[in-house]
């Protein structure tokens, strides 16, 4: 058994975006393209891919520590669909005066509602996602928010999805 | 979570809870599932069974590593927001989702002064690549397409993900 302790949360980033690109090993890429799937669920997942990848499973598990380590990878797991399990999320935007933009941002994020939130190059110049319990919840925030900064805001709710998910190639 | 001595979990608190153990991901050890069953005071096979049905309802989109898009060379993500004739919409948001670059693709509603419905994050490792999706994604809209803009992101000014919080009883 490993501890709790031993799992390294995957980098994260923050502030301006990184746009280096890391040096990656054969055996990086590798795990990579071969485990974007399709990881097993089953009590031995890392003895049966190392049959299935022809390694020792030591080896695997190690490569992805240090995959996680190095930020090349920032999560290791089941991803989650978690609309499916109960809650409200929305797509929001504000239109926020240049000179405003430190101060709504720090008003913005202050609400643990607001999963995540971009800064991008248009008339509608901050972008986050709400997710909430409820509804209602939902529409208040939303309403409390354009009240408090006095920004035009959107508020617009996924009302159906075509696809998500994505293979890049290491 | 704590009054469960009271009555049995359903299985969407189990869910949940399995959700929340999972949320900084799977331990790397050679029995993963038992180290997260022993956590959450259920058995490896309740757990593996319950993830299984997960990924049978989409509640798990799939199980391995999420790659960092800068490490792997892919910095140019963009969103492209498209004004798209709404009687053909559904038809040809499934067309444009199938495209093996876009990562995301919905349906959102018009607002007055905001004409986009159908919203698209793609990803390429130049800007001139990124710029022949967006056509390609021009191309496959043909005569339902009145017009699109790209939102280019600057700064990432906060990033937690979705995530589920401790649910109390």
């Amino acid at each position: 058994m490993c501890s709790a302790a031993a799992r390294p949360r995957g980098a994260r980033l923050r502030g301006a975006l990184r746009q280096e690109t890391l040096s990656l090993s054969a055996f990086d890429r590798l795990l990579i393209n071969a485990l974007q799937s399709d990881f097993p669920l089953s009590a031995r997942p890392f003895d049966e891919l190392a049959v299935r990848l022809d390694c020792p499973a030591e080896q695997i598990i190690n490569g992805i520590d240090s995959l996680l380590a190095r930020g090349v990878i920032t999560r290791f797991g089941p991803l989650f669909n978690i609309e499916l399990l109960g809650g409200a999320f929305s797509l929001c935007a504000l239109e926020v005066p240049t000179e405003r933009f430190e101060e709504v941002t720090d008003l913005v994020n202050a609400y643990p509602q607001v999963a995540h939130n971009y800064a991008r190059e248009h008339r509608f110049n901050m972008w986050f996602v709400l997710a909430t319990e409820t509804d209602q919840e939902l529409e208040d925030v939303f309403a409390e928010i354009i009240e408090r900064s006095g920004c035009p805001g959107l508020n617009l709710p996924k009302e159906e999805e075509f696809y998500v998910g994505l293979r890049l190639e290491a | 979570m704590s009054d469960c001595a009271s009555r049995p979990e359903t299985d969407r608190e189990l869910q949940r809870r399995i959700v929340v153990a999972l949320q900084e991901g799977l331990p790397r050890c050679h029995r993963p599932y038992l180290q997260v069953a022993a956590e959450l005071g259920i058995s490896e096979e309740t757990l593996l069974d319950t993830l299984g049905r997960m990924q049978a309802s989409g509640a798990v989109r799939r199980i391995g590593v999420v790659p960092n898009h800068y490490a792997l060379g892919y910095s140019h993500n963009l969103m492209v927001v498209w004004d798209v004739d709404e009687e053909q919409l559904a038809a040809l948001g499934t067309t444009v989702g199938q495209l093996d670059f876009v990562s995301h693709c919905y349906r959102r509603p018009r607002r007055p002064g905001w004409p986009y419905n159908l919203f698209t994050m793609v990803h390429g490792r130049s800007e001139a690549e990124v710029q022949r999706q967006v056509d390609a994604i021009s191309d496959s809209l043909g005569d339902a397409l009145r017009g699109h803009t790209a939102l280019r992101s600057t700064r990432i000014l906060k990033k937690t993900g979705l995530r589920l919080r401790q649910q109390e009883s």
